[in-house]
């Protein structure tokens, strides 16, 4: 029984959500998970975000706190004590919020774009948009990781939860399109994190199986070609 | 006051954004050095500090660019810790994250989208631009504070602090109704409060000049939006 009143309202499969699990788990706090059907909405999550209406949701005792990288910077200030999320520096997390924001306001972005993109010239467009920003990452994590595992260094911080929640999705993607968007001879350092990433104890497990995710990505692509044809 | 050795700011002189990072820089008594840049003719050396986009404001302090206004604000106010911006509370600080990214995303860029629209698509955006004011209006009356920072001016407010002066220009260019003091009096309180402040007031850009800016901008985005249709 979770003993300081966390609940976390979301969907397994929500990389928004996931990076809010990331952090719970990097602090080890509990927490209870209120998994929310989106197209059925909750009375208590239509009270806990009445602004959007949406995953994830944070709920600290009566408190709610929204949007995943609020959240994400909620938990590390207010559990100072455990493990630093953000960089301490103010450029190093100036750099870090740069590169988060770019992820969510341009790059997943793309991904979504291609899930209504009409010919194989917009999508070829949208790939080479998404393997740009790949090479983008490459560098900072280079600059950011001063040689150790982590874009938080030695340690997982921001911008490897902003950036590796998306893993799962980008294979399940890969699969679609059938591109290998991590590509060792392009993105070797990005290869290894990946790896790195995925396989340590805060992170394991959170993010679905690709066969999964592949299988909620048929349904999201049939409903918006649907959607299209209407 | 601070020396202005080590603070640069890139900006253009009707850019909301870069009026932001002012703001902040003023009400903490910083000194910096301001360029103007040309956003139609920009400078190789904006290019190369600020890579990914290209755009000002980009603030440079002690040799290294940050860039996105709302990032430069929470840079500046960890930095220089004198008038503080953000609450020290992780909740109220959380909230204040919260409604930036709101008065960001919803409010200005909604405004922006109903100027530049026609059609259905005008009747759709203003639409979302008065739901989003309502949302503002509610969360301003729900604090009871004259501004969002409480008695004195905060993060909050810089962010959402351009409608104050432009709202009325986006109004007039783009033909559209969105402030109704009668149906917004917190807001319209809030922005008489906001304007008040000289160091707010201070060198804002001419309203007859930000009229002819905008009117060219937003031919150029409606052309944009349609050329991008056409791909």
């Amino acid at each position: 029984m979770p003993t300081n009143d966390v609940k976390l309202l979301g969907a397994p499969a929500s990389q928004y959500v996931n990076r809010v699990q990331f952090a719970l788990n990097l602090k080890s706090i509990d927490y209870e998970f209120i998994p929310q059907n989106m197209r059925e909405k909750s009375e208590l999550l239509l009270k806990s975000n009445p602004v959007h209406k949406n995953i994830p949701v944070l709920l600290h005792g009566d408190k709610p706190i929204c949007d995943s990288l609020v959240i994400v910077q909620y938990i590390d200030e207010f559990w100072f004590d455990g493990p630093s999320i953000l960089p301490s520096d103010p450029y190093d997390r100036a750099i870090a919020r740069f590169w988060a924001a770019y992820i969510d306001d341009k790059w997943i972005p793309f991904f979504k774009e291609l899930t209504t993109a009409k010919d194989e010239e917009s999508k070829t467009a949208l790939v080479e948009k998404i393997l740009e920003g790949l090479k983008f990452f490459e560098d900072v994590f280079v600059k950011a990781s001063k040689g150790k595992c982590f874009f938080g260094g030695e340690t997982i911080g921001f911008l490897d939860i902003v950036l590796g929640c998306y893993l799962g999705w980008l294979k399940a993607w890969g699969i679609q399109l059938d591109v290998n968007f991590l590509d060792e001879a392009k993105t070797p350092a990005l290869v290894g994190w990946a790896e790195s990433f995925s396989s340590d104890k805060a992170i394991h497990g959170i993010i679905p199986e690709t066969e999964e995710l592949f299988r909620i990505l048929q349904i999201i692509l049939a409903r918006a070609a649907d959607a299209a044809s209407k | 006051m601070e020396e202005a050795g080590g603070v640069k700011l890139f900006g253009f002189w009707v850019s909301p954004f870069a009026q932001r990072v002012k703001w902040a820089l003023k009400l903490k008594g910083i000194q910096y050095e301001y360029i103007e840049e040309d956003k139609y003719n920009k400078s190789p050396l904006l290019l190369k500090l600020n890579p990914v986009y290209g755009k000002v404001p980009v603030l440079v302090h002690n040799g290294k660019p940050i860039s996105e206004s709302i990032i430069i604000l929470e840079y500046i106010d960890a930095v220089w810790k004198q008038a503080p911006l953000l609450p020290q509370d992780p909740y109220e600080r959380a909230q204040a994250h919260f409604w930036a990214k709101f008065a960001e995303e919803k409010v200005r860029q909604s405004v922006v989208e109903a100027m530049c629209s026609s059609g259905d698509e005008k009747q759709k955006a203003v639409k979302l631009a008065v739901e989003a004011f309502e949302e503002f209006e509610k969360e301003l009356k729900r604090r009871g504070t004259k501004f969002f920072g409480g008695e004195t001016i905060g993060f909050v407010d810089i962010v959402a602090g351009c409608i104050s002066y432009q709202l009325p220009v986006h109004e007039e260019v783009g033909s559209i109704k969105i402030l109704d003091s009668s149906k917004f009096p917190g807001i319209s309180e809030w922005i008489r409060n906001f304007l008040n402040h000289p160091l707010i007031n201070e060198g804002l850009p001419q309203k007859d000049q930000m009229f002819a800016y905008y009117s060219k901008r937003s031919k150029e985005i409606a052309y944009q939006k349609m050329s991008h249709k056409t791909v």
